[in-house]
């Protein structure tokens, strides 16, 4: 995934719609892989999907803006997401988060100025029996400390 | 010299990807299987020494020298291990012990050999059979597998569907993961023969993207089930059956079946009124038997050891076993499986040892974050859907999240609302307004408005009684749960008592 937008290749989106029109219910499909192409779903990929699925660009916004893993612009270069939820909690994730939050200046949703890095909140990986938890460009950690953490995207 | 090393994302959360790259490094031979479920052994490593697997704990690269030369202290043999040992593992039975993509070691502990017998029987014979086996659906509604099977069977419709959902959001669960990174083909049996069940033909699962190890293998498992006739001509009947992954988009409100199923027809996943039942119109309109993960990897068992047999297991109209998920701050944390009925005391004192860090339990969330809280002076209700229900929460998908003595309630009941107004999609006010008012009325309360209090409960009757699914309809259980048995916590009481 890069922090500069990738070109638009018109003909790389309309194979992906090509690619998925012969399943049923095609189009989370085909937003997951737009945006695997593309790092996010890029606004000009919007006309063709809707066209191609016969639905109103009002109607695509609607599904696009619903999921939170649907980006309208790219993401850092790296993507933490960090577990808030309760059995993370009982570990002491919101200590955790808040003290890591601090050391790299962002706050949840933030991308660093440099595009280095984006940082979510994500609510269960099923890491449940060995929180805190997080995930680092889509590899899962266990029993992470604000120090490992900090450590792991400076590298 | 023989070595496993789980595949899990848990074992690989804590290290397992670099510790198998060490052991194939110095020679050993190395198979990656799912995990036993003891998480806080992991990774655990396994040494096949003597027809025997001798278990290492919380295994790094640095160990290894020790361990192939014989010389580490091990944990002795895998299945004598207290936690294992005190388990009835029959969903569970082989996770953990095969390579999760050898179809001939699935075969060989006892896989395909339910999709066989269902093959000799008829489609009403096979739903009787999940009904006598009190199957119920291990997703948290509850409601009788066989019975809804038996739905979908009756109804007349050009094309039927059996969609898993594998959309496990609710924190403190991770059973569905497990059995689909280790032991996926159990998976697809179960789904095969819900199809037989009930004349369809096409399976999805719908997998949350908060999965991406679970992805993988359940995609290399159906090549490999392609491959090898378990799809596609069902091994060489004339019968078909074929299973596609469908990939979530991070929204929890998706683990709802009829949110489940337009998210799976490529729209906003909003739930849908019902009637009509997924049943009778689920996706794209067709009949559509919606079962979680469990319930589905479940069948098989059930076709190969017997309806009775199964149904031998449990309490009451609990019947047969719960994988429980034991988690959060716990000294054992893991997944256990029993047969329904064990006090909620024992898993949380005995089984898992109480905290991690030592402190007293404070309280215990079961079932997900739509789940009530538990103070140890519940902690004799067995675990089974009517106890709980008796005592004012809800098994849900079987998670136990343990907290020590500085949870602080108000707060956890504050996120309970928060994640709710987060996650809610919208199409009903209760839910969609009501968890953002909550959130304000518990944000008084904290700065000790006790006239907030009753106005919580209010919110939280209405959100219970007019919310369209369990997302609205639950958020109270957390909520009045903390609120009822922590009223000190909530500052505005202690004042009003003061």
């Amino acid at each position: 995934m890069s922090a500069s937008p990738a070109p638009h290749d018109p003909s790389e989106i309309s194979e992906i719609i090509q690619r998925n029109m012969h399943l049923e219910g095609p189009l989370l499909p085909i937003l997951h892989d737009v945006q695997a192409a593309f790092g996010y779903v890029p606004d000009a990929a919007r006309a063709p999907i809707a066209e191609a699925l016969n639905i109103t660009e009002a109607e695509l916004h609607g599904v696009i803006s619903f999921y939170h893993d649907f980006r309208r612009k790219p993401a850092g270069a790296r993507v933490l997401k960090i577990c808030r939820a309760e059995a993370c909690q009982a570990m002491g994730a919101n200590e955790m988060s808040e003290a890591l939050l601090a050391k790299l200046g962002l706050g949840w949703n933030e991308t660093a100025p440099d595009g280095g890095l984006t940082v979510e909140p994500i609510y269960c990986l099923g890491l449940c029996a060995c929180g805190p938890a997080a995930m680092i460009d889509g590899k899962v950690k266990g029993r992470v400390t604000a120090e490992a953490l900090a450590a792991e995207v400076a590298r | 010299m023989k070595v496993y090393v789980p595949r899990d994302a848990a074992a690989k959360a804590l290290g397992a990807d670099d510790v198998a790259a060490a052991f194939a490094a110095a020679g050993a031979e190395v198979v990656r299987n799912g995990t036993r479920g003891m998480i806080w052994l992991e990774p655990l490593v396994e040494v096949e020494r003597d027809g025997q697997r001798i278990g290492y704990g919380a295994v790094t690269v640095d160990d290894i020298p020790a361990i192939m030369d014989g010389s580490a202290e091990s944990l002795g043999v895998v299945e004598e291990i207290p936690f294992y040992a005190k388990q009835n593992r029959l969903t569970f039975q082989r996770c953990g012990v095969i390579d999760p993509l050898s179809l001939a070691d699935y075969e060989a502990h006892g896989g395909l050999t339910g999709l066989r017998n269902a093959l000799a029987m008829s489609a009403e014979d096979i739903t009787t059979h999940v009904t006598e086996s009190g199957l119920r659906g291990r997703g948290g509604a509850g409601f009788p597998t066989g019975i809804k099977w038996n739905t979908v069977r009756l109804a007349e419709a050009p094309q039927k569907y059996i969609v898993c959902n594998a959309d496990e959001g609710d924190s403190g669960t991770f059973a569905d993961r497990m059995i689909m990174e280790g032991d996926p083909f159990c998976l697809i049996e179960g789904m095969v023969i819900a199809g037989l069940g009930v004349g369809a033909t096409k399976g999805y699962i719908y997998l949350r993207s908060e999965y991406p190890d679970a992805i993988e293998v359940m995609n290399e498992a159906l090549v490999i089930a392609r491959e090898n006739n378990l799809l596609g001509r069902v091994l060489h009947s004339p019968r078909e059956f074929d299973i596609e992954v469908r990939v979530g988009a991070g929204a929890y409100v998706c683990g709802e079946e009829t949110s489940l199923l337009n998210s799976l027809e490529g729209k906003r996943g909003v739930v849908r009124a019902k009637p009509p039942l997924p049943a009778l119109e689920g996706f794209l309109g067709r009949p559509t038997v919606v079962n979680n993960v469990i319930s589905l990897a479940t069948v098989p068992v059930i076709f190969e050891k017997g309806a009775a047999h199964y149904a031998s297991f449990g309490l009451g109209r609990s019947k047969g076993t719960m994988p429980i998920q034991i988690a959060g701050n716990v000294k054992h944390g893991g997944l256990f499986e029993t047969a329904f009925g064990m006090p909620l005391g024992e898993l949380v004192n005995d089984i898992a040892g109480g905290t991690a860090t030592g402190r007293p339990v404070k309280a215990v969330q079961v079932g997900g974050p739509l789940g009530a809280y538990f103070a140890p002076e519940k902690f004799d209700t067995p675990f089974a859907y009517e106890p709980f229900d008796g005592a004012g929460g809800l098994i849900g998908h079987a998670g136990v999240v343990v907290f020590d003595d500085s949870a602080d309630m108000l707060g956890m009941a504050r996120f309970a609302m928060e994640f709710c107004a987060i996650e809610s999609c919208g199409k009903c006010t209760p839910c969609r307004i009501g968890s953002v008012r909550g959130v304000e009325t518990l944000d008084r309360i904290a700065e000790g408005d006790a006239t907030a209090i009753p106005l919580l409960v209010d919110l939280c009757e209405t959100m219970k009684d007019g919310s369209l699914c369990a997302l609205g309809g639950f958020t109270p259980y957390p909520v009045m749960s903390a609120l009822e048995q922590f009223p000190e916590e909530f500052a505005g009481v202690k004042e009003a008592a003061e």
